[in-house]
Order: C-alpha cells, then sequence, then structure tokens
C-alpha cells in the first residue's frame, strides 16, 4: 500500500510524532490525521504487508520476521531488585509497522467496570500497589464500541451474562465454532457454566475492503495475509494513510526525546536504517511504543533538567509492570478435532471474572479460552505429552496421533502491581545501537500465582467433563518472560504516584503523551488489546481537543 | 501442484474477499518455492551439499532416520531432511554450525568406545544407534518455553529440533518436509484456507442457544 503519504522534512515541526505504529499508535495516527492534523509515525520495524507475511515457522518464530530481535536487542532478567540480571530472552513484542497487532491472538474482550475500581472494592493487600483508575467503565464504553465498528471485531452482544453494559451489538457474528469451541462450550455447560462465543478482532465478514478469515490455521505469532485479522495496520494505518497528512516511517529506532529550555518536548531523535541520526520536529510527541520500550525511551531521554527520565519526576516510570497470569492445560480427544484449522479462540467463558477473596483465599479474577495456536512444528517440539519420548517411532505415532486430537484450555488472569516489578535500563548490557538494554525485574505476587493454579484446576475439571482421554498442564511458574506489558507509565491524578493524567498526558511534561499498555492501571483478566484500542481512541479525543483549544502548545 | 491450483482456484472464486491483487502477488513466489523444494531429488544429479562433506552427510542421515524413523509411514528421509539441515546450517541456523562441527566427531568416539569395532554411526545396527542415542540423551531436562523455536545447547538437540523442522515446515516454503510427507503424518491437510465444519465435534453443532433456551429444552 503505503499510497498517499506526505514526506515530511524532519526539521519540519509536524503536529504530532507518534512514537511506534502498534495498537494505540495506529489509531492515534488514525484520529488524529483524519482530525485534519499532520503526523509522522516512527516505527523501529519494518514495513511489511500481506506480501511479506508467511507461513514458514522457521523465519516468523525462529528468526523473529515480525518482533524484537534477540541478538540486535538483548535483554537481561532478574527477580528482585537485589539480584544481579543475566542476560536472557526476557519480552517478546511486535516489530513491524502494526506492532504486536500484527501477530496476536486477537481475543478481544472488554475490562469490567470492577477493573476500573478494584482497589475500592477489595481494599489494600498486602505486597501490591493496587489502586482505582482515574476514569471508570462508563468513560471508555463509547470508546470499546468504537473499536469493535472501526477495528472489526466479532462476537456476539448479550451471550455472556458477565458482560458489561454495552451501547451497540457487535458489528460482525461471531466467527464459525471450532471442534474446541463445542468441547469447550458443551462440557462447561455441564458443569454449571457459562460459556460463549469469544469476541475475536478477526473478520467473520468481508468488511472495510478486507477479506473474512479464511481459517488458514497461522494465526498466532503470524500475520494475516488476507488482511482478516484487524491489526493496527490493516485497520487504521491505511486510513491515516489515505487521509495524505500521515507519513508512516519504518525502520526508525527512537532512542531521545529532546526537550528545549523550558522543558517542553521539540521531536524525536532517532536512528535509521544506516544508523544515521535524525530529530524530527513536533508539537506534541506521543509515545506508543509499548510498556517496556516507552518507559526504556523515556529512562533514556534523561538530562540535565529530567535527572530521573522525562516525566518521571514521581519515580514510577517503569514501576508496578503487570504481566498477567497465565496457565495452560492440553487434552487429548479420540476424534479429529483438526483444531489447527482456523484462528485460535472460537468459545470462552468468565464465570470466575471476580473471585470472592474470602472463599478462595486470594485476590483476583479470571477467564477461560478453548483453543488451538499450535503450527506444526511448535506442536511437535512442546504440544505432546511430557511422558512421550523425544524421538523415534514412538514420538512419530504420538505425534501423528495427537495434532489433529489436541486442544487447550487456556486461564488467563490479574496480576496484581508491584513497584519492585518493572522494565529498567540494565548498567551494563547495550543492544547494537549501544543502548542500554532492557532490564526485566519480576516475582509473581503470591496471589497470582494461586489464582493461576485455581483456574488451572478449572480447566482440568473441565476437560475430564469434556471426555478428554489424556490431560496434562504445563507447570505454573514464576513469570521470567514478558508478553503482556502493562502499566508502567500509568495512569493516575496525583502527579506523585502516575506518569500520565487521564488525558494521557504527562504530569511533567506538557506536550508529552504516553498511550499503550504501559498506561494501564490494572491488569484486567489477561486480554489487554481491547482496552488499550479504546484508550486510544479516547485519547485522541482528548488529544484533540486540546491542541484545538490551543492547550498543547501554550 | 494440484494443491496450488486448488488453493488459487478457492482463493478467487470463493467469494469471501480475498482479492484478486492478492492471489497475483503472491502466486509467482507460492510456484518459484513448490518448486525448488522439488529440485534436489528431481535433478537426478548428485545433490552438492553445502555444509556436510559426503561423509558427514551420511551420519546426519542416519541420524536423523533414528530421530523420525521410515516405518508404516515415511520419515526424515523420505521428507528430504538431509538437504534442510544442510541449507540451514549455511542459513538461518549457521550459529549451529560448530554444534555439529564438534558433536559429531565425539558422537563418533562414543560409538567406538561403546561398540568397539563399530567405526561410525551409519554403520551401527539400528538397535546399536538406539541404544547409543538413549544413553546420550538428557537426564534432568527442564520443560521447554513453549511457542518459540527454542534455543538448543546440545548437537543432538539440534539436530532434533532441525529434524523436525525440516519434517515439518510448510512444505511452500521450499525447504523440507518434501512432498507434504510430515504434514501427511500429522494429519495437516495442505491448505491454507478451510470452511466449517473443521472437526468430529463440530460438524452436528446446532448453532448457538443461549444457556436459558438450552435448560427450557429440557
Amino acid at each position: 500500500m503505503k499510497v498517499g503519504q506526505p514526506k515530511y522534512k524532519t526539521s519540519e515541526e509536524v503536529d504530532f510524532v507518534i512514537i511506534g505504529s502498534g495498537a494505540a499508535g495506529g489509531i492515534l495516527a488514525k484520529e488524529l490525521s483524519t482530525n485534519g492534523f499532520r503526523v509522522v509515525v516512527l516505527e523501529q520495524g519494518p514495513y511489511l504487508t500481506e506480501a511479506d507475511y508467511t507461513h514458514n515457522e522457521i523465519k516468523v518464530l525462529g528468526e523473529d520476521l515480525l518482533t524484537n530481535h534477540p541478538k540486535l536487542q538483548p535483554t537481561t532478567f532478574r527477580k528482585t531488585p537485589q539480584d544481579k540480571a543475566k542476560e536472557q530472552r526476557a519480552v517478546v513484542y511486535g516489530r513491524s509497522v502494526g506492532g504486536t497487532s500484527v501477530h496476536f491472538t486477537a481475543n478481544f474482550w472488554r475490562f469490567h467496570e470492577i477493573d476500573f475500581i478494584e482497589r475500592s472494592k477489595v481494599g489494600a493487600i498486602p505486597g501490591a500497589n493496587l489502586v482505582d483508575w482515574p476514569i471508570r467503565y462508563a468513560d471508555l464504553e463509547p470508546y470499546y464500541t468504537k473499536v469493535e465498528w472501526e477495528i472489526g471485531v466479532s462476537g456476539l452482544a448479550g451471550a455472556s451474562p458477565f458482560d458489561p453494559p454495552r451501547s451497540k451489538p457487535y458489528p460482525m457474528p461471531p466467527l464459525p465454532v471450532k471442534s474446541s469451541g463445542v468441547i469447550f462450550e458443551r462440557a462447561a455447560r455441564q458443569l454449571g457454566w457459562n460459556p460463549f462465543p469469544a469476541p475475536m478482532a478477526i473478520l467473520s465478514q468481508p468488511r472495510a475492503g478486507r477479506s473474512a478469515c479464511m481459517n488458514c490455521g497461522f494465526c498466532l505469532s503470524f500475520g494475516c495475509e488476507v488482511g482478516a485479522k484487524s491489526s493496527s495496520l490493516v485497520a487504521a494505518i491505511r486510513v491515516a494513510e489515505g487521509t495524505g497528512r500521515c507519513e508512516i516511517r519504518p525502520d526508525s529506532y527512537v532512542h531521545r526525546i529532546e526537550t528545549d529550555a523550558r522543558g517542553r518536548a521539540i521531536g524525536a531523535a532517532y536512528f535509521d536504517k544506516d544508523k544515521n541520526t535524525h530529530l524530527q520536529k513536533a508539537k506534541a510527541v506521543i509515545v506508543c511504543a509499548n510498556g517496556a520500550e516507552t518507559p526504556r525511551l523515556l529512562l533514556m531521554s534523561a538530562n540535565a533538567q529530567f535527572p530521573n527520565g522525562l516525566a518521571n519526576s514521581s519515580g514510577v516510570v517503569g514501576k508496578n509492570l503487570m504481566l498477567n497470569s497465565a496457565a495452560i492445560s492440553m487434552g487429548v480427544f479420540e476424534h479429529p478435532l483438526n483444531d489447527y484449522k482456523g484462528f485460535a479462540v472460537s468459545r470462552i467463558l468468565h464465570d470466575f471474572y471476580e473471585l470472592d477473596a474470602q472463599k478462595v483465599g486470594f485476590y483476583g479474577g479470571g477467564g477461560l479460552d478453548g483453543r488451538f495456536d499450535a503450527t506444526p512444528i511448535g506442536f511437535a517440539l512442546n504440544g505432546l505429552p511430557p511422558d512421550t519420548p523425544k524421538w523415534g517411532s514412538a514420538f512419530k505415532k504420538t505425534l501423528s496421533e495427537n495434532f489433529t486430537r489436541t486442544m487447550e484450555v487456556f486461564s488467563h488472569g490479574t496480576s496484581l502491581p508491584r513497584e519492585e516489578n518493572s522494565f529498567s535500563l540494565d548498567p551494563e548490557l547495550k543492544d547494537a545501537w549501544g543502548l542500554p538494554a532492557l532490564r526485566l525485574t519480576y516475582k509473581d505476587h503470591p496471589d497470582d500465582l494461586k489464582l493461576a493454579k485455581w483456574l488451572n484446576d478449572r480447566s482440568l475439571e473441565l476437560l475430564d467433563a469434556a471426555g478428554a482421554r489424556k490431560k496434562w498442564s504445563y507447570p505454573i511458574t514464576e513469570q521470567e518472560f514478558a508478553v503482556h506489558l502493562l502499566g508502567t507509565c500509568r495512569m493516575g491524578n496525583d502527579p506523585k504516584t502516575s506518569v500520565i493524567n487521564s488525558d494521557h498526558r504527562t504530569h511533567d511534561v506538557k506536550n508529552l503523551f504516553l498511550c499503550d499498555g504501559s498506561s494501564l492501571v490494572t491488569s484486567g483478566r489477561g486480554q489487554p488489546t481491547m482496552t488499550i484500542e479504546a484508550l486510544a481512541f479516547r485519547a485522541a479525543d482528548r488529544i484533540t481537543a486540546l491542541a484545538k483549544s490551543g492547550e498543547i502548545s501554550a | 501442484m494440484i494443491d496450488e491450483l486448488s488453493r488459487r482456484r478457492f482463493l478467487s472464486q470463493a467469494g469471501i474477499g480475498v482479492s484478486a491483487a492478492w492471489v497475483s502477488a503472491h502466486w509467482p513466489a507460492m510456484v518459484a518455492a513448490a518448486t525448488h523444494a522439488h529440485q534436489a531429488v528431481q535433478s537426478g544429479t548428485a545433490y552438492k551439499f553445502e555444509f556436510f562433506t559426503p561423509a558427514e552427510a551420511t551420519e546426519i542421515d542416519a541420524l536423523s532416520a533414528r530421530i523420525i524413523p521410515t516405518d508404516d509411514t515415511p520419515g526424515a528421509r523420505e521428507a528430504g531432511v538431509l538437504y534442510f539441515i544442510d541449507r540451514a546450517l549455511v542459513t538461518f541456523a549457521s550459529d549451529d554450525q560448530q554444534k555439529y562441527r564438534d558433536g559429531l566427531p565425539e558422537l563418533q568416539s562414543q560409538v567406538r568406545e561403546k561398540f568397539p569395532g563399530v567405526e561410525k554411526f551409519s554403520a551401527a545396527t539400528v538397535e546399536q544407534q538406539d541404544e547409543l542415542l538413549h544413553a546420550m540423551e538428557p537426564q534432568d531436562e527442564k520443560a521447554p518455553p513453549r511457542r518459540r523455536v527454542n534455543s538448543v545447547q546440545t548437537f543432538l538437540e539440534a539436530l532434533r529440533v532441525q529434524t523436525i523442522s525440516g519434517f515439518l515446515i510448510d512444505p511452500e516454503a521450499g525447504l523440507g518436509n518434501r512432498g507434504g510427507v510430515g504434514w501427511k503424518l500429522i494429519g495437516r491437510e495442505p491448505e491454507h484456507s478451510f470452511q466449517p465444519p473443521f472437526g468430529y465435534y463440530d460438524k452436528d453443532y446446532p448453532g448457538w442457544q443461549p444457556a436459558q433456551k438450552m435448560a427450557d429444552k429440557k
């Protein structure tokens, strides 16, 4: 595509420079350019499109075609701030135009009312830094609806008794049910639970010039060749490009936000493909680089005026990281499910969204989904029962029987924010550009692990009720690898304890805005992208209003 | 090629909104990949290895044939795994070259130690080969992380991952899984578009009904 794009000079002060083209950056680019502003989007990854996506597992999973590269961008991990971090792969995120929304599962759950007011409801939790949001579900509801209609979400309104109120039904019916979905639905009903068709950001019908899902079976981790998966590339960035006011500049790795003597952002400094540096000037800067790279960029932008990093007078930039708790159980059935066909998830349930802490003995809640998301090589390496031989005829026999007969019950749940859990700059390790590597510090709150185990027990119960002939679970252990990157520049009214206000404007720098997973105050129940996109639509409205009233440039 | 033709026909005619532009953009690549995948065997002349010496190739072939043996169904040999690994080691898996350079001679010395008189792995009986591989299996293996093609430590583990990859990679990538034998074994149909019903359990699904209505029926 890439049609109709203007080419702005770096010296030309555009209205907005947006850093990152993922779920939030794509939507902000679409909204702000549609509202008449001149926008430059700087994306560290390449501009790949449908023609570049492939079902080659080696390229996608082995060579990180669509994701951050562990060799160019090494990372470190430690459990607590007292430990010395060791180099290991600690984070994965999308690194091409469209960001992680190119390769995600596309589970699109709204947050519920409780997610915004949980602190008030459950009180203080020892060892956690749980707080309420400065906004409520009702503030975000119109924007959830906007995501469903403008980005494209398939689902069935009213199918779950636990759903929060909504102003409009889904724009499209749910995707077809898979065998895993039928098994999940029947077993869950047998247990008295309330399964329902999964809301997915994948088109069940052609829409806005995009194809419906053709069920190719290479969904999670892969880009969609027919534009059915509602990535920000196909659903937002192409609209932004169509305005003639938005330039998408790929292979542009931002390493610093520059400020002037008044403490205002003047633009973003970045490396181009050949590692030459440029400064794109802008009236305002919006960082949508994800919950790991956004705090990293603020910390790397420290200067004499902002010695602890930009927008970090509170000291909480990078902290309160939440990864979502998760557990997976697998079941093997008598007949072929052929669940490799299609997208990952067709049935979910929210009966355990809000558990009674008095009864279960820990804080938290979550949801279950029935799915299959493995591709052939990945399945052979990691999807067989643990007692299967690793090679030889017995391995081959189990592989040949199980690939079509296996499904997963995946449970997703809350993570409590803990100040010690963070992304920060590694003091020693550098990336291929000479910049400080990301350092992950993470130790799950004990309640998060109890929750994961409790939910996984429900998954096993479900597989029993479904008559699985074999079932097993992956071990539930403390997390050392980050996929959902949430809470690291949290939103709040108090500049002492939060980084941005409810307009996504940083408390410290008037023309600097942040919007992505880092903005989240609580973790939700494991499917954050829908909320990140709703926040992006809302932020675009807020930022437009501020810009039009002259508030940003004042 | 028949699969490719039917896929193309499906894409053009199914009326699910796939653009003709997408098909024409992909078509040359699809043909090229499918053709490349079959060249090694169909040329009839000796394959020119890029990494292995012919002697090493014989050993790797024997090893990968124990990981995915040929029994009543095709195995690593029929999928052309040896050629996949040879190519892998000079392209995307070049980091593993040293593991092979060090690991293979080490394995051979273990063969000679364990079975005096047997000079190399490929000369051992199948039973001896399996015994040796069992003896070399790691004892305290941790569960591998999910979803990524794992980074591996040892020669044999690298060989296992690459044998499985060469057996099961999308045949259209033109690298391995020759003739789609790997996908045939696991029951993965070769097409890249499907319509429901997908499997046994969804074929008689009556359509979504709210729980209350289900209860009313009882």
